[in-house]
C-alpha cells in the first residue's frame, strides 16, 4: 500500500512550517535515509530524510508553501509494483493514528487534544488589549515576533554601548538554540557574542565577575531550568554584592532565557522560577508577555545597573505582536500594565498566562462578567499600586501563574491585597496555578497539570459568586 | 624547598613544571615585605583578641602563618591588576594597601568599615585598591576572578587578576569550569592555591585524590608550579613568572602555595585534627616572618634596633585601627535599606 510522508514536527513546540524545497521529484527512486525536502521552521531550515523506500509517487504540497501544519501528508511513496492508481488507498488513515488512539480510561474526560490547545494558544492580535500608557499615542508600530523583539533589543543596546556583550550556549555560531541571538555574531563579532562551554555555574560566575569589573553582560541560559546549576552565583554573588560592599560594587548583568513549560519536555525542563527569583532582594525580575513587553523591558534590563532576571517563554517566541518602531522605546521595570479594563473581577497574570487570562476574559464577557486583566511585566519590584487600585475597583482577585501554587506569586498577591485592600475584598482571593506535581510528559497529563483559560473562567466565576 | 619537605601530604612529582629559582631580595624589598607581613600578623592577632572580647561577631578566619603568600604575590602586581579571594581575606586586604582601620571597623560591624558594616569579615571590597572581595561561598571567587580577567581581555589592557583559593575549594566543580574557559579564551588570571593541608578539619590526603594541586590544570593545559609559600622571595619569584605569562597573553597559570595556617579554621575551631607538635614544628622552623627577620639581620639590611622600631610602628598602626574600630559608631538604622539596588 502506498505510504504517506507527513509534515514532521521538528521541535517540541513546532505546530507548522514552510515547505522550502523538494530535493526529489515525482518518479524518483527513494531509499531510506535520502534527503527528500527542506523544511523551514521559525528556528531553522531542516532537512527531511525518507524513512521509507520506493518511488516518489506524488508531491501533495508544492515547494514554497507556507504554514503547513504538522502531520499534513506532503507526498506519497509507492512501493515496488504499485502505481499511481493505488494512491487513493494511502489517504489519512495512518497519520491520524496517534491522535486518535484511545486515552487511558481514567483520563477519558480529558481526551488528549494537545494540538487543539496549542492552536488556541494566545495570539495577541486576535485579542484586543488596552492602550499602553508607556507608549505615547501616535507611535509608529511594527509587527514582529517575540523572538525578533528580543534580538532587536540586544542589537540596539550593543550598538549603543560597547560594554554590552552576550554569552551563553550556542548563542554565536549556532545563532541561538531558539534563534533569539540570530545575526548578532555577524554584526558584532566573536568578541561580543560568545559561545560558552556547557558550564552554567562557571559562565554565570564568570559573567558576574565581568559585571563586577564594570562590563554589562547578557548571559543567556538555554533555559532557566539549567540556571539551577548557577543559582549560587546569581544570588550570592550577583544579587548581594552591592549591599555587602556598602554600595561600592554594582553588578549590571542580565540573565535571560526561556522559563517554565515549553511543550512535552517533562519535569526537569519545564519549571517556572518566577517565585524563586522574585524572593531575592538585590535582583530585579521581569517576565514579558508581548513582543513590546519583551523589547521595552529587555532594553531597560540591559541599561539597569542591577542584576536582572529576564524570564522568557519558549511558546511565545514565535508569536507576533505590535511593537513601537522607535529604537529609544524602553519600558519601566516595576510597572504592571492593565491589558483589559473591567469592573467585576481583577485577573493578575504574567508571561504566557496573560494570553490565557485575556482569553478567559473574552469568555467571561459572554457570560456577563467584565474582567480586568493585569499583565504584571515585573515581579520584583512588584507593582502593588496598580493591583491594589484595580482590586479597590473590582473587589475581587484571581491570580494566574504557570508555576506551583505553594509559596508562589499568587500567594504573594493574596498577602498584598490582604495587607493593602482587605476591606475592599468581597470574596477570598483565588489562585490559579500549575498543579503541585512535577510536570508530566504525557500530553493529557501535561494539559491537566497546567492552567488553562477554562480554569481562569471557573475561578473568576467563583469569586463573583456565579 | 623547606616547606615542601615539611608538607608530608604533598608529593612532588617529576612531570610538574620546575619550580622558579628564588631571587634574593634587595634591602628595600626585604624590609618592606617584612613590615607588611608583620602588619598582617599583628592585625590578625588583634582581631583574635577582639573576637574574644566580643567586639567581633560571626565567623572570623585568621591568616596567621600564610602572610608570605599575599605579600610576595602583591609584589608581582602593577596598578590596575585585581585581587579576589575567599573568606580568609584580611591578609589580602592589607597586602592590597587597604586601610587597617577600615578593615577592622568592618570586623566590628561599624559605620566606617569598608562595607559600612554590612559585609563583615568575609565580605569587603576596595575597587580603588583593586580588591574585589572577600567572598563567603567556597570556590565562588574562582569564576568571579576569571570574569575579572575576562574584562581585562575584553578591554584590551594588560592587567592580570589573582584569584586565590584554598586546598578545599580546589575540589569545587566551578573551579574546573573556570580553568576550562580561562585556558580556552587565554584569560590573564593566576590561580593562587593556598594549600594549608587542611580544608577546615579535613586533611588534603583525606579529601583529594591528587594532592599535588599544581597538577590540577593539566587536563586544561594550564601550567602549574608548587611554591614554598613560607618564603616570600620564592612566592615573589613564582608570582613574577606567572604574572608575566598572563600579561603576555599566554592564558592562565596555577601557583600552588605550600603554606600553613597556625590558627584553627575559624575562631571556634579547636583544631583537634592535627597535633600541637605539627603546628609548633612549622612555627619554629618555617615561620615566614621569623625567616625574613633572620635574613635581614644576617645580611645586615637592618639592626635589631631598626627592626624594633618597625615592630613598634606596626603595633601602633594596629592599636590605632583597633581603637578606631572599637569607637566608631554602628551603622545608622537607615542604612538597612540602602544599597540593595543602585
Amino acid at each position: 500500500m502506498p505510504t504517506n510522508i507527513l509534515m514532521p514536527a521538528l521541535s517540541p513546540t513546532m505546530e507548522k512550517g514552510n515547505l522550502a524545497k523538494w530535493l526529489k521529484k515525482e518518479g524518483d527512486t527513494i531509499k531510506s535515509g535520502d534527503i527528500i525536502a527542506e523544511i523551514e521552521t521559525d528556528k531553522a531550515t531542516m532537512e527531511v530524510e525518507a524513512s521509507d523506500e520506493g518511488t516518489l509517487g506524488k508531491i501533495l504540497v508544492a515547494e514554497g508553501t507556507q504554514d503547513v501544519a504538522v502531520n499534513t501528508p506532503i507526498a506519497v511513496i509507492l512501493n515496488d509494483g504499485e502505481d499511481a492508481s493505488a494512491m487513493s488507498a494511502a489517504k489519512p488513515a495512518q497519520q491520524q493514528k496517534a491522535a486518535e488512539s484511545a486515552p487511558p480510561a481514567a483520563a477519558k474526560s480529558e481526551a488528549p487534544a494537545p494540538k487543539e490547545e496549542k492552536t488556541a494558544a494566545p495570539q495577541a492580535p486576535a485579542i484586543d488589549v488596552a492602550a499602553d500608557p508607556d507608549i505615547p499615542e501616535g507611535t509608529e508600530m511594527v509587527t514582529m515576533t517575540m523572538r525578533e523583539a528580543l534580538r532587536d533589543a540586544m542589537a540596539e543596546e550593543m550598538r549603543r554601548d560597547g560594554d554590552v556583550f552576550v554569552m551563553g550556549e550556542e548563542v554565536a555560531e549556532y545563532q541561538g538554540a531558539y534563534k533569539v541571538t540570530q545575526g548578532l555574531l555577524q554584526e558584532f563579532g566573536d568578541k561580543r557574542v560568545i559561545d560558552t562551554p556547557i558550564t552554567e555555574h562557571g559562565f554565570a560566575g564568570l559573567g558576574t565577575g565581568a559585571a563586577l569589573a564594570g562590563l554589562k553582560p547578557i548571559v543567556e541560559f538555554m533555559t532557566f531550568n539549567f540556571a539551577m546549576q548557577a543559582i549560587d552565583q546569581i544570588i550570592n554573588s550577583a544579587a548581594k554584592t552591592h549591599y555587602m560592599s556598602g554600595g561600592q560594587m554594582t553588578c549590571p548583568i542580565v540573565f535571560r532565557g526561556p522559563n517554565g513549560a515549553a511543550s512535552r519536555v517533562a519535569a526537569q525542563h519545564s519549571q517556572c522560577y518566577a517565585s524563586w527569583y522574585a524572593h531575592v532582594p538585590g535582583l530585579r525580575v521581569v517576565a514579558p508577555w508581548s513582543a513590546a513587553d519583551a523589547k521595552g523591558l529587555l532594553k531597560a534590563a540591559i541599561r539597569d545597573p542591577n542584576p536582572v532576571i529576564f524570564l522568557e517563554n519558549e511558546i511565545l517566541y514565535g508569536q507576533s505582536f505590535d511593537v513601537p518602531e522607535d529604537p529609544e522605546f524602553v519600558l519601566p521595570i516595576g510597572k504592571a500594565k492593565v491589558e483589559r479594563v473591567g469592573k467585576d473581577v481583577t485577573i493578575v497574570a504574567f508571561s504566557i498566562m496573560v494570553g490565557k487570562a485575556l482569553q478567559a476574559a473574552e469568555e467571561l464577557a459572554k457570560q456577563g462578567i467584565d474582567a480586568e486583566v493585569i499583565n504584571l511585566r515585573s515581579l520584583r519590584p512588584f507593582d502593588t499600586e496598580t493591583i491594589v487600585a484595580s482590586v479597590k475597583k473590582t473587589n475581587r482577585l484571581v491570580s494566574v501563574e504557570e508555576g506551583w501554587p505553594f509559596a508562589g506569586i499568587g500567594s504573594e498577591l493574596a498577602a498584598i491585597v490582604m495587607e493593602h485592600a482587605f476591606d475592599w475584598l468581597d470574596a477570598p482571593v483565588k489562585r490559579v496555578a500549575g498543579l503541585d506535581v512535577p510536570l508530566p510528559y504525557a500530553a493529557n497529563l501535561e494539559k491537566l497539570a497546567l492552567p488553562q483559560s477554562s480554569h481562569i473562567v471557573e475561578a473568576a466565576r467563583a469569586v463573583c459568586n456565579r | 624547598m623547606p616547606a615542601a619537605k615539611a608538607n608530608s601530604n604533598t608529593q612532588t612529582s617529576d612531570d610538574q613544571a620546575p619550580s622558579t629559582p628564588l631571587v634574593e631580595f634587595s634591602k628595600e624589598q626585604d624590609l618592606s615585605a617584612y613590615q607588611t607581613m608583620l602588619t598582617i600578623r599583628r592585625f590578625e592577632e588583634k582581631a583574635g583578641q577582639m573576637y574574644g572580647m566580643g567586639l567581633i561577631g560571626g565567623f572570623c578566619h585568621l591568616y596567621i602563618g600564610q602572610e608570605a603568600v599575599v605579600v610576595g604575590m602583591q609584589m608581582a602586581l602593577k596598578k590596575g591588576d585585581q585581587v579576589i579571594t575567599g573568606y580568609r581575606d584580611h591578609g589580602h586586604m592589607i597586602a592590597c594597601e587597604m586601610d587597617p582601620k577600615g578593615v577592622m571597623a568592618e570586623l566590628t560591624g561599624r559605620a566606617h568599615g569598608y562595607s559600612k558594616g554590612k559585609g563583615g569579615s568575609m565580605h569587603m571590597f576596595s575597587v580603588e585598591k583593586g580588591f574585589y572581595g572577600g567572598h563567603g561561598i567556597v570556590g565562588a571567587q574562582v569564576p568571579l576572578g576569571t570574569g575579572l580577567a575576562f574584562a581585562n581581555r575584553y578591554r584590551g589592557n594588560d592587567n592580570v587578576t589573582l584569584a586565590y583559593f584554598g586546598d578545599g575549594a580546589a575540589n569545587q566543580g566551578q573551579v574546573y569550569e573556570s580553568f576550562n574557559m580561562a585556558e580556552l579564551w587565554k584569560l590573564p588570571v593566576v590561580y593562587v592555591i593556598e594549600n594549608t593541608r587542611y580544608a577546615m578539619g579535613t586533611s588534603s590526603t583525606r579529601s583529594s585524590a591528587e594532592t599535588n594541586l599544581s597538577r590540577r590544570g593539566i587536563s586544561f593545559k594550564i601550567p602549574g608550579e608548587q611554591v614554598d609559600g613560607m618564603d616570600v622571595r620564592a612566592v615573589k619569584a613564582a608570582g613574577d613568572k606567572a604574572v608575566a605569562w598572563c600579561r603576555a597573553g599566554k592564558g592562565p597559570f596555577i601557583l600552588e602555595m605550600l603554606t600553613y595556617r597556625y590558627r584553627g579554621h575559624s575562631m571556634s575551631d579547636p583544631a583537634k585534627y592535627r597535633t600541637r607538635e605539627e603546628v609548633d614544628k612549622v612555627r619554629t622552623t618555617h615561620d615566614p616572618i621569623d625567616m625574613a627577620r633572620a635574613r635581614i639581620l644576617e645580611k645586615k639590611f637592618a639592626t635589631e634596633e631598626d627592626l624594633k622600631k618597625i615592630d613598634a610602628g606596626v603595633r601602633d598602626l594596629i592599636n590605632e585601627a583597633a581603637e578606631f574600630a572599637t569607637h566608631d559608631p554602628e551603622p545608622d538604622p537607615s542604612e538597612l535599606f540602602t544599597e540593595i539596588y543602585r
